[in-house]
């Protein structure tokens, strides 16, 4: 019944949909440029957090590895939409008491900016535990082999651990990166203009709610598909020279 | 590792690039849902409306270097004082309980609350008529805490949705049996093809505890520089006619009553 | 014991301090007056919330079984539509799937007048209905595909034994397959939990009226920012920690079945040699 709707109302939902005014195609691309941007910078930065996190919590010392406990468990037991909505008002909010208790007046902090900050420090968490496991996952041997070799702490971690463990992170780190696209949704509850927001602005200008939603569904499935196909790659990449995770026996 | 090398240098750059805002400029903050025929969003991606034109004038009358900034309406006071926007025009009424956070300017327009529904229902705005029926109002409006007041006790239930628009939506579909809004942003509604169902029942009683005294600019407390700027500035528009013809490109009638 | 030794080291006594006096200090700075007038209202809808988890869970991983057996073994007919709505669910954020089915369902109902006179309205007017399918088809969709893999991860060996022995097909689904599939997922399904426990806010936006709509409904009343929010992030960090220790104590005791005929076995094996 809904087919037939929409098949009735193909040529509308076309009209609403085109890349011009009065379309608002072009406004769902915009939102969708400012999706996979936070979504980009938040991954981003949830490795940089993740890498750290992994490190502190395998080889820290008892506090550092008991702070980075407290963060990913409270990081992954609460809701997203609180964890937003808390960094957001406090995390700009702290920034310029800072930025004005040092004189140099209030900072200009962007959307998108905002956005990849909050969604970063909840990557990150998840991150954290990804890398500590992909880590683990190498054989300690061969660490310890570079060790013996008298290998700088860093040139170990760039050499030998980060290389060799990618190909146990991929499958990990490919789902995260699926979790920041969708993650980036819920910026639409403070009022960022990505994907759902602008869709949302868009559906209740037009009253044409089931068009919108259903386009902005086809746009986050292109990209989830998209990724799913480039992350294959990368995993295929990461594990070259190296036995098979899957299928080994058949 | 070059992935994580540039990643790094991207977000290095990302953060660094955090400039610090230019002193005049002064962010004001509408809400980022459509609230028509006050502020709403075309295709092209510009806001306009009664409330963007008269942000405008208000700015240029009072020399003023305005950004207009969307922000989530529930979320817009907590930015306000979280300093990431410096006022708020969005058809924000001046009351008591707001009062206690943030300060306001005079009044730039006036309109009472009304109750819409459908016009096949006999409703009107009192707390009997509405007794048993579902009422949808906007959060963190005067309309809700109006309704949590007068009608908690009598309505069947007292639904808070996100936007007016959503609460038109469901007003529509048939989920509610009423809404209380803004009289004229109800006005534009029921004359709109989406809002043909529905009908004005009439003003609901005046509180203006809750109600408030008009909508102003909403300011952060103490920030009395600014105030007077946009006290300045909406006199000036008032006395030398501009919101009297802005007025009339969207309305029949003048919105402003002392 | 050796749990509440390692509570005592001196860095934990230390951290332990420095979290009583944050909580001191939250106590004490920030403003609580407005709880005692809220408390009923954040009961009512901590109880939503945990209602909601825990019907759309059960729901959900109901739906999860057909659809991970279709995958698993269904002929394409079945698999297909199966692995379609799998992906589709797990490609599309929950919150535009909520705003789909509530807005967008809305939208279609003045076009069809028999509607608001059939049976199905005064269920079809609420908010919930609408949250709990959306969460039910989410959790199914997630869940769906571990379920996948449970299935085709048991041991195939006992699937032919149980044919060898005449069993009918549905017995062996049954008395075999399920309950190995079951016991396969078992780690999984505290995490997949906890994940639809931090899904339940977003049904807010479809005024459903649950704890996270109670702290926004503060928050807009009384303009407190950060107390109704670091309270209601507390209660989901309580909620999360009872369902791990809930699905602990169910995997132990889930773990605790195979063990037994194993000891058993080995305790007859002197016995037989």
């Amino acid at each position: 019944m809904v087919l037939l709707i929409d098949l009735s109302g193909l040529s509308d939902a076309l009209e609403l949909l085109s890349l011009s005014p009065p379309g608002w195609g072009s406004n769902l691309l915009r939102g969708l440029v400012h999706s996979l941007q936070i979504a980009f910078g938040a991954f981003g930065m949830g490795l940089v957090i993740g890498l750290f996190g992994a490190y502190g919590k395998l080889y820290g010392g008892p506090i550092t590895r008991d702070l980075l406990a407290i963060y990913t468990t409270v990081i992954r037991a609460v809701p997203e939409l609180v964890l937003i909505l808390i960094l957001y008002y406090v995390g700009t909010d702290l920034i310029n008491k800072a930025s004005q208790a040092m004189g140099y007046g209030r900072v200009e902090i962007s959307g998108v900016i905002a956005g990849i900050w909050v969604l970063g420090i909840v990557q990150g968490a998840y991150a954290t535990e990804v890398l500590r496991g992909a880590i683990k996952a190498v054989p300690p041997g061969q660490i310890e082999a570079a060790r013996a070799f008298g290998m700088p702490t860093l040139t170990l971690m760039r050499r030998v651990t980060i290389p060799a463990m990618m190909g146990f992170a991929t499958p990990g780190l490919a789902n995260l990166w699926l979790i920041a696209t969708k993650d980036t949704a819920l910026l639409a509850i403070v009022g960022f203009n990505e994907l759902t927001l602008e869709t949302r602005q868009a559906a209740s200008s037009t009253r044409a709610y089931f068009t919108f939603f259903l386009a902005a569904g086809a746009l986050y499935l292109i990209v989830t598909l998209g990724s799913g196909v480039v992350f294959g790659r990368i995993e295929k990449w990461a594990r070259r020279g190296q036995p098979s995770l899957r299928g080994g026996g058949r | 590792m070059k992935l994580a090398k540039i990643l790094g240098a991207a977000i290095l750059a990302s953060v660094t690039s955090v400039g610090i805002a230019a002193a005049q400029e002064v962010k004001v903050g509408i809400a980022a849902e459509p609230y028509p025929p006050f502020a709403s969003l075309d295709s092209s991606g510009e806001w306009s409306g009664w409330e963007v034109d008269i942000i405008k004038a208000v700015c240029e009358a009072a020399e003023m270097d305005c950004v207009i900034t969307p922000v989530a309406w529930d979320g817009i006071i907590p930015s306000l004082t979280g300093q990431q926007i410096d006022a708020i025009m969005a058809s924000m009424s001046i009351t008591e309980e707001r009062m206690k956070t943030i300060d306001f300017s005079d009044p730039y327009y006036n309109t009472p609350a009304v109750i819409v529904a459908d016009k096949s229902m006999e409703i009107e705005p009192t707390a009997e008529s509405l007794s048993g029926k579902i009422l949808g109002v906007q959060a963190a409006t005067t309309h809700q805490a109006y309704a949590q007041k007068h009608f908690a006790d009598s309505a069947a239930e007292i639904r808070v949705y996100q936007t007016q628009d959503e609460a038109n939506q469901d007003l529509v579909s048939g989920r509610i049996d009423a809404t209380q809004a803004d009289s004229i942003a109800m006005s534009d509604f029921v004359n709109s093809d989406g809002g043909a169902c529905c009908e004005i029942k009439g003003n609901v009683a005046n509180d203006e505890a809750i109600l408030g005294k008009g909508v102003g600019v909403g300011l952060r407390k103490g920030d009395d520089e600014l105030r007077e700027k946009f006290n300045a500035g909406i006199a000036k528009i008032l006395e030398d006619g501009t919101h009297a013809e802005i007025t009339s490109r969207y309305f029949d009638t003048s919105i402003y009553a002392d | 014991m050796s749990g509440l030794r390692a509570m005592m080291r001196p860095h934990r006594l230390f951290l332990m301090a420095l979290f009583a006096g944050f909580v001191i200090w939250c106590a004490l700075s920030l403003r609580w007056d407005w709880v005692p007038k809220y408390a009923p209202l954040a009961l009512e809808g901590l109880w939503v919330t945990i209602l909601l988890l825990i019907s759309t869970s059960v729901l959900g991983f109901l739906l999860a079984v057909p659809l991970g057996l279709a995958q698993a073994v269904g002929p394409w007919y079945l698999s297909a539509p199966a692995r379609a709505f799998c992906t589709i669910i797990r490609g599309t954020p929950l919150l535009l799937q909520i705003w789909l089915l509530y807005y967008g369902l809305g939208s279609l109902f003045p076009q069809f007048p028999w509607i608001r006179s059939s049976e199905l309205w005064p269920y079809l007017r609420q908010a919930w209905p609408y949250a709990v399918l959306a969460l039910t088809l989410s959790y199914a969709g997630y869940e769906g595909e571990v379920m996948r893999g449970a299935f085709s991860g048991v041991n195939k060996g006992q699937l032919e034994a149980g044919r060898a022995f005449g069993m009918p097909r549905f017995t062996i689904f049954r008395r075999i397959w399920l309950p190995q599939a079951i016991r396969n997922v078992l780690p999984t399904l505290g995490g997949e939990t906890i994940l639809q426990l931090k899904a339940t806010p977003l049904v807010a936006t479809i005024t459903v009226m649950e704890i996270y709509a109670v702290s926004s409904r503060v928050r807009a009343e009384t303009f407190i920012v950060y107390e109704p929010l670091l309270l209601l992030a507390l209660a989901y960090l309580l909620i999360a920690g009872l369902i791990t220790l809930l699905f602990r104590r169910w995997e132990n005791r889930g773990s605790a079945n195979p063990e037994l005929p194993r000891t058993r076995r080995e305790k007859n094996l002197p016995l037989e040699g």
